[in-house]
């Protein structure tokens, strides 16, 4: 049985009140909370095995490197990589996306083709109009459906993975509707083009059990923070015979062979990919999530997930003039809910639930041509974890009623304008001669 | 554990009601320039045109995607600019600036700022700044591509 409470007992965070509210943390596809564990072993780190990795050879310098290394094991072992080599440590999902659209992208010609989604993050749509920007390759899409699933009939009808595709890269889990797209499928279209299959598995790595060996894919990006792990690291997972052929992204100490002043040549994978001073510290705190993270059971935490999402989509499909983007049943769904509230724009949304102590996010959520798509122009999304209840979800629900009615009272009262004009030029007439003074009965102001 | 500043403060009535009633909304004609602002983080999208008669702004016409802290500033901004020189209403875009970055501390002049005051409020949530800035910043760059001398003040935050 999954004690949630016990979980989350570990995450000090949880304990705060926004006033007289309890903090209500729905925004955790944005960033995780991070339970005591991780600050504590990166603490460790920092305070008593400090030194810079591999090329520091003393005591300190060797328990730096089978830290950081043991951490690379962790992650490895974690996402069912066949070896630890398999693993890229980057600063973040982002640079770990750069870094296959860089890579890859330094094999395209003009008349190639590289297909992402719609539904893509930022971060999977940019490093790959950069990419064929320098190379003249040719960036194509699916669309999705009004559900906000990928349309795959489209895309069989319009031969979108065709002889001339290079690279497929798709996200796993959409971060804005949750979708959980069908990558062994797709991959196996991409291989039998011989293009390459990309996965950005930012949402999904921190819900999912995950086995990328199975996966079908060649390379997936993710991120720490999103599963418990501190900001700055990222990961990039590699098939190995790949990650060998790919050339160099950021050049720079600990990422060559040999370095002559003709040219230099480069270490084997994953240290060719990692320039300069990596993440120490982050990637020990990612091995310590990833620690907590395997004594809970992926499997126990995408249960969870999936019953939060459930209840989420039943208390949101509940409230009037609530417009829930995406599946609206939690099936092939992750967590993150993404809606529109009839007549309150997400940015005032935000700030009313803030004010009730519920954190959510208001905007495109890095995820603009999505929006486009379906029509809207920004939306709120609440996004749970492994350590929310059903009481938070019932909270989220009654600032949503409180706000929409808060917003249809007020917009609903008649013209203001008028009647407050008529005040201020009465009390501007009674002022007179007399110094202008501020009104503080309207402003307020320092209060 | 400290509750933020009061919400109602940010939501006060003139705000809601030029949220609700925009004055000088839509894109008319003439115009000499006509600018695409956005605030990135949220995804707030205004499209503004100016008309200048002389240096006398003429008309303010605007077509906005946003928030209601953004909207009514915008509306708010056309009340106090059209019919006023160049000079005139980037010297108040300076004592609204001034206000919104003054964290709730700085005393507004009803008379200089009229419906802008209500802002004040704004300037106590440091996120909504720059919703309240949007579209002042968007009739500064409006002003200098229509030609007109825009005095070279600090930068927008």
């Amino acid at each position: 049985m999954y004690d949630v409470d016990a979980v989350r007992r570990d995450f000090p965070v949880l304990e705060r009140t926004v006033g007289e509210f309890p903090l209500t943390y729905l925004d955790s596809a944005n960033t995780s909370q991070k339970p005591r564990r991780v600050v504590e072993t990166m603490a460790q780190h920092l305070l008593l095995h400090n030194a810079n990795v591999a090329r520091a050879m003393h005591l300190l310098g060797s328990e730096a490197t089978e830290a950081y290394e043991g951490a690379r094991a962790k992650v490895a072992a974690f996402v069912g990589a066949r070896r630890p080599e398999e693993i890229v440590f980057t600063k973040n999902a982002s640079e770990a996306l750069n870094l296959a659209a860089y890579t890859l992208g330094s094999g395209l010609r003009p008349g190639d083709e590289v297909v992402i989604s719609v539904m893509e993050h930022h971060s999977n749509i940019v490093p790959w109009q950069l990419a064929c920007e320098r190379s003249g390759a040719t960036l194509r899409w699916f669309d999705v459906t009004d559900e906000g699933r990928l349309d795959l009939e489209r895309a069989e009808r319009e031969g979108l993975i065709n002889e001339r595709t290079r690279v497929v890269s798709l996200t796993w889990v959409s971060n804005v509707v949750g979708t959980v797209n069908p990558i062994a499928r797709i991959a196996e279209q991409a291989h039998a083009v011989g293009a390459t299959m990309v996965v950005d598995g930012s949402q999904a790595v921190p819900q999912l059990p995950v086995s990328v060996s199975a996966l079908g894919a060649d390379l997936v990006a993710f991120t720490g923070h999103k599963m418990l792990g501190p900001t700055g690291v990222g990961v990039l997972w590699g098939r190995y015979d790949l990650l060998a052929e790919l050339p160099p992204f950021l050049g720079g100490g600990e990422m060559i062979e040999v370095v002559r002043m003709s040219g230099s040549t480069f270490a084997p994978p994953p240290h060719r990919f990692e320039a300069g001073t990596p993440p120490i510290a982050e990637a020990v705190g990612l091995g310590a999530a990833i620690d907590y993270l395997t004594v809970l059971g992926m499997d126990a935490v995408a249960a969870h997930e999936q019953e939060i999402t459930r209840y989420a989509l039943g208390a949101l499909r509940g409230i009037e003039g609530l417009r829930i983007l995406g599946p609206t049943e939690a099936i092939d769904r992750g967590g993150a809910i993404s809606f529109v509230l009839d007549g309150v724009h997400p940015h005032d949304i935000m700030q009313l639930l803030d004010a009730r102590g519920v954190a959510i996010r208001g905007g495109h959520h890095c995820a603009r041509p999505l929006h486009e798509r379906l029509g809207v122009q920004s939306s709120t999304r609440a996004s749970g974890y492994l350590y929310t209840t059903e009481e938070e979800i019932d909270r989220l629900a009654e600032a949503l009623v409180f706000t929409r009615d808060f917003f249809a009272g007020r917009m609903a009262s008649g013209s203001g304008t008028a009647r407050r004009r008529a005040a201020r030029e009465e009390a501007r007439r009674l002022r007179g001669a007399q110094p202008t003074q501020p009104d503080q009965t309207r402003t307020e102001v320092g209060a | 554990m400290t509750a933020g500043p009061d919400v109602n403060e940010l939501y006060q009535e003139i705000i809601l009601d030029h949220y609700r009633e925009k004055h000088h909304a839509g894109l008319r004609d003439p115009f000499q320039s006509e600018v695409h602002h956005v605030n990135p983080t949220c995804g707030d999208e205004l499209t503004l045109r100016v008309h200048l008669d002389g240096d006398t702004i003429d008309d303010v016409s605007y077509d906005a995607l946003g928030c209601s802290i953004s909207q009514a500033s915008t509306s708010v901004m056309t009340d106090l600019v059209i019919g006023r020189t160049v000079d005139e209403s980037m010297a108040l875009f300076d004592e609204f600036r001034h206000m919104m970055h003054g964290q709730g501390r700085v005393q507004p002049d009803e008379d200089r700022l009229e419906d802008g005051i209500a802002f004040a409020g704004v300037a106590q949530f440091p996120a909504r700044v720059k919703c309240a800035l949007l579209g002042w910043s968007a009739l500064r760059d409006a002003l200098v591509r229509a030609g007109a001398e825009v005095p070279d003040n600090e930068s927008e935050m």
